[in-house]
């Protein structure tokens, strides 16, 4: 069956460079944790990632455009991701999978940051502990609609985003019972309370 | 009683410990001036020639606890399948105790991360640094002391805008 398509075409240059980025993204799966193992399900042949354009995985940054990060993001991680996010070439795109990325989780620690949107800017949020393939099936069309939608030929929309789009970063508050103060004598192990 | 027991009174004096028991598991409650020669005469001289862990425990809001850290050896007889548990106490400012590494190497990386944990120092260890946590880190985060939500090391990172990256 041969397509009938006509000899010349004619569409503005944005919509043809949004149409093929968007049925073209190569995610970079920045797994830590569970949702690294749906992110791979979604990749295999059930769910199958390809029907949407996206099934070339690549382990390096220089060669994906959609950072896909499944899983918690701890403060010693955290400088290796936003190195990772800085190396991938534009134009780019971002999905925090799952409740630890997006929030932290149930994990409220020192060690884990609370959102990665703190500290990189993202595109779509999927929620969930761990998010169902179909959901990140969702995500990926829902960013295919993004970009079709805002995106340019020159990237020109990333532009406008100058300002930080996640929740506030934390300040370090600490509560009057978390603050250090020597709750007894330990040399002669005796408690100040008791007294 | 377990024999490695009268060896331990024999090389050590009757004194050089005390004994808890639950179910079958057998403590030894050793003084920290003494652990380092309970556990060599438990290596050498009663066949315990596995380590399986050294860990620590904070008692700062623990009911009736008298001592501020338990510092806690798991060793194996890998021979008779005998276990015992030695455990010692510290406090503040005295955190320190001999390296059990010229004994078992697998002490290593368990001091390492008691030390990183705790702030517990092995003395003699060939390479106390922190295991698990980053170089940078100053606190020690199991300690009962330390909040839950820590002291602001998950929010001290540069902000990236998607302008800029």
């Amino acid at each position: 069956m041969a397509l009938a398509l006509p000899d010349v075409m004619i569409a503005p240059l944005d919509k043809l460079a949004n149409w093929v980025r968007a049925n073209s993204l190569w995610p970079m799966p920045f797994a830590t944790a569970c949702c690294g193992i749906e992110l791979m399900a979604t990749g295999a042949s059930r769910y199958d990632i390809a029907r949407f354009g996206a099934e070339a995985m690549r382990f390096s940054p220089r060669q994906c455009d959609l950072m896909i990060v499944a899983g918690r993001v701890v403060m010693k991680m955290l400088p290796v991701l936003q190195r990772i996010w800085l190396q991938m070439p534009e134009p780019k795109w971002c999905i925090s999978m799952g409740a630890c990325a997006s929030s932290g989780g149930v994990f409220d620690t020192y060690a884990v940051v609370q959102g990665i949107d703190r500290f990189i800017p993202v595109d779509v949020y999927i929620p969930g502990c761990p998010p169902r393939p179909e959901q990140l099936l969702q995500s990926v069309i829902d960013l295919q609609d993004k970009i079709k939608k805002t995106g340019t030929l020159t990237g020109s929309e990333f532009l406008t985003r100058t300002a930080h789009e996640g929740p506030a970063v934390l300040e370090p508050t600490l509560m009057p019972s978390e603050t250090i103060v020597a709750p007894g004598n330990y040399t002669s192990a005796v408690r100040l309370w008791e007294k | 009683m377990p024999s490695y027991e009268d060896t331990l009174k024999q090389r050590l004096g009757p004194d050089v410990f005390a004994t808890q028991q639950f179910r079958d598991n057998h403590r030894l409650i050793v003084k920290s001036g003494q652990l380092h020669a309970v556990l060599e005469v438990l290596k050498h001289g009663c066949g315990f020639d596995m380590l399986i862990d050294v860990t620590a425990v904070d008692y700062l809001h623990y009911p009736d606890a008298r001592d501020r850290f338990g510092v806690i050896y798991c060793l194996l007889n890998t021979t008779s399948g005998e276990r015992t548990i030695v455990k010692t106490y510290l406090n503040e400012p005295e955190l320190t105790l001999p390296t059990a590494f010229h004994l078992w190497k697998g002490a290593d990386w368990m001091e390492r991360e008691v030390y990183d944990m705790y702030g517990i120092v092995f003395e003699g260890h060939p390479d106390l640094r922190r295991i698990l946590l980053p170089e940078e880190f100053t606190s020690f985060p199991l300690r009962k002391d330390y909040p839950a939500h820590g002291r602001g090391e998950r929010h001290n990172f540069p902000v990236i805008t998607r302008a800029e990256s």
